[in-house]
């Protein structure tokens, strides 16, 4: 599993800084990754729309959810396909241990999946003696590093191909060690030619799904390498590992969300292969799995239903609010120290893990309000953070937690690098309570502070007179 | 049980017990009427311009499209595009009766096999079921006539799409699979797989830079046969 780290932000992402290749792989990306989006958004007309549209079907399901999966469950099940009901991640890695040893699994090959980071698939596997292959090329390269992936969708963004060439030459020592790299595309053949062989081996593929359909009991994927239909395609069995919010009704609602994945997420109109797998190889078919099992994870999530952060479970795991976050872009995602990073982690881990590990995730936002604008399905991410907030205000925390979360405070805004964004627009409301009270007198930040400047309206009150009141508390 | 604690749960946070009777059937009504949404203007166009989307949206993806007056003429497209790539005049081919029943014989050194792909496989000719426009997508059921791994295993796929099966939106792409697939299995129109596919496969994992031919098709070349008078160019 992800080893937990959240706790640690400060010091992730204090790293993150001073990291150089990091640095220079932020800063690669960053343009690209907003240009795309916003290119293709403008391309088609109807994408504010189809937000709103996505938006509602999302909380149509969320408000029938037992209804649409237990319909979905049955679908899945007429097709000749299994459905592994797991409450907690513990359940589920039982469940794909049980499916691989039914199956006298040696080798897995994985496509790439959140939820098997989420439940920590990979080193169970390994525990109990059989081989997991990541095969997305961004995960593959992660396992030779045994590094956590830093992006819900490019995992091996902040590397650069130095990196790259220096793995592939310390992992595949079965190849000539003074073989060149003259292009990228040397590197993504070896890597083709090797993991080629691993999906003929496979006796097990695990796949993840980005939508669950219940109208016709089918998961869906969406890739642009082909990894994950090659492992669906080819092992006996085929393991699908979902959360129980990625279900919705029909096809025509997957559509509405198709349009609009791809564009949020890598600017391309359409993914290369979007894939509907349903149910086991049918009798007069040529390939396919002959087995077919979904491992169905709750982990927390259904608690989440009735609460404020209900419009967390509509995220379709684009990655558009990382793309756009100030906070992520500075320090990358592994200083979230957790599976999810970005605006769109510090709302969800806190509810997986425990607010006590990661209630402070929250915290690395400038409440700018970039990611709420880029979300496809309109998760108002900035009142969630700051609802998080005032839960640990509510809960009473102790006054040594309080301090260190006002010593983050400090420490972010003394960061020259972090500073130049938070002054260009983004901890406003920081600022407004800070230069009121004088509080920042000390800090370098009422330096860079422009006196001319259009200040946002601070966005809760109730938040900012109890900060108010926890400084004087500290400063006492 | 966990399903039984899950569907609780969920309960509870919706501050009710299971669905009640009326209130389900209403969604299996949505279910089986499943409204269509929004559907971009841009692919509601005459015949003739929809077919020039498909195809400048599969090239904008870095697909090639080569159009052609009829069928006759595909083993012939086939023979010239291999040369041209300098690949070997070999390819294992869907077995469809589309492409069983094209003229073969007239191209004596072009070697074709009919059934599922395999490793070592360089070169596929695959069956579309249908083309849409709005994106230039390719829509490939699986089924006995059209086996999935022919889209996955070689590096070359080589697609046969008929321009009357060209259509705008995702959806209509649906309904022609609900009109005419039956599967065996399920009684419903879903087959086990059906695969989108636009474009070649690519990667862009090294430094956020794109590179064709990942772990799919480095090539996709649609042969589009003009059996629509109506979506002649
Ligand atoms: S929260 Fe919204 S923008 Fe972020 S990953 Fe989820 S759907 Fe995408």
């Amino acid at each position: 599993m992800v080893h937990l780290t959240s706790p640690a932000f400060k010091a992730n992402a204090a790293r993150a800084l001073s990291d150089a290749g990091l640095q220079k792989a932020l800063a690669r990306s960053k343009p690209q990754f907003q240009a795309k989006r916003a290119k293709a958004a403008a391309g088609l007309p109807e994408f504010e729309a189809l937000r709103d549209i996505a938006r509602d079907i999302k909380n149509h399901t969320l408000a029938h959810l037992d209804f649409y999966l237990e319909d979905y469950a049955a679908k899945v099940e007429a097709a000749g396909g299994t459905v592994h009901w797991c409450a907690t991640a513990e359940d589920a890695r039982a469940a794909v241990l049980r499916i691989c040893r039914a199956a006298g699994a040696r080798t897995v090959t994985k496509g790439k999946s959140m939820i098997s980071e989420e439940i920590g698939i990979n080193e169970h596997l390994e525990a109990h003696g059989i081989t997991p292959v990541e095969t997305d090329l961004g995960e593959y390269i992660l396992q030779l590093r045994r590094e956590p992936p830093s992006h819900i969708i490019g995992p091996a963004f902040h590397l650069n191909r130095e990196d790259w060439e220096k793995s592939f030459r310390e992992s595949h020592t079965d190849l000539p060690p003074d073989r060149e790299f003259r292009e990228r595309r040397d590197i993504l053949a070896e890597a083709r030619t090797l993991l080629r062989q691993k999906f003929l081996a496979a006796d097990v593929g695990i796949t993840g799904a980005n939508f669950l359909i219940a109208e016709t009991g089918s998961s869906v994927i969406v890739t642009n390498e082909g990894n994950g239909d090659l492992t669906q395609t080819l092992p006996r069995v085929h393991i699908v590992l979902a959360s129980i919010e990625k279900v919705v009704p029909t096809l025509e609602d997957a559509c509405v969300f198709l349009r609009l994945l791809a564009r949020s997420a890598t600017g391309q109109d359409f993914s290369v292969y979007t894939t509907f797998s349903t149910g086991i190889r049918r009798e007069t078919d040529l390939d396919g799995p002959h087995e077919y099992h979904v491992v169905l994870l709750d982990n927390g999530r259904s608690n989440m239903v009735g609460t404020p952060f209900q419009d967390m479970l509509r995220c379709i795991r684009c990655a558009a609010c990382m793309n756009h976050c100030p906070v992520y872009q500075s320090v990358g995602g592994h200083a979230y120290g957790w599976v999810y990073p970005g605006p769109m982690g510090s709302v969800l881990t806190p509810t997986l893990v425990g607010v006590e590990k990661a209630g402070h995730l929250p915290n690395a936002s400038t409440f700018c309000g970039k990611c709420e604008s880029v979300c496809p399905v309109k998760i108002p991410l900035p009142k969630l953070m700051r609802h998080w907030r005032e839960r640990e205000f509510e809960r009473h925390l102790t006054p040594a937690t309080t301090r260190f979360g006002l010593r983050f405070w400090a420490w972010f805004a003394r960061r020259p690098t972090l500073y130049r964004w938070a002054t260009r627009a983004a901890m406003a409301t920081l600022g407004w309570a800070g230069r009121k009270r004088g509080a920042f007198a000390a800090l370098p930040l009422a330096g860079g502070w422009t006196a001319g400047r259009d200040l946002p309206a601070p966005e809760g009150d109730t938040f900012m007179a109890r900060y108010a009141r926890q400084r004087r508390e500290v400063r006492r | 049980m966990s399903r039984e604690a899950i569907l609780s749960a969920i309960r509870r946070g919706l501050r009710r017990g299971p669905l009640p009777p009326d209130q389900a059937a209403m969604l299996r009504g949505r279910i089986a009427a499943h409204p269509r949404h929004l559907i971009p203007a841009r692919s509601r166009l005459p015949r003739a311009e929809q077919v020039a989307l498909f195809v400048r949206n599969v090239e904008k993806e870095f697909g090639t499209v080569a159009r052609l007056p009829d069928p006759s003429a595909v083993p012939g497209a086939i023979a010239e595009y291999l040369a041209r790539q300098n690949l070997p005049p070999a390819l294992v081919a869907a077995p469809h009766p589309d492409i069983a029943a094209l003229p073969w014989a007239d191209h004596p050194l072009l070697q074709v096999e009919h059934r599922a792909a395999r490793e070592g496989d360089a070169v596929s000719l695959q069956h579309a079921f249908a083309g849409i426009a709005e994106t230039g997508t390719l829509m490939f059921p699986s089924a006995r006539e059209r086996p999935t791994t022919l889209n996955l295993l070689p590096e070359t796929e080589i697609v046969l799409l008929r321009a009357s099966r060209i259509v705008g939106a995702y959806e209509e792409a649906w309904d022609l699979l609900r009109a005419e697939n039956r599967d065996g299995r399920t009684g419903g129109f879903m087959p086990r797989n059906v695969m989108l596919v636009t474009g070649p496969s690519r990667s862009a994992d090294i430094e956020q830079t794109l590179e064709l031919g990942a772990h799919g098709p480095r090539r996709l070349h649609v042969l589009l046969v003009e059996d629509d008078p109506s979506a002649r160019a």
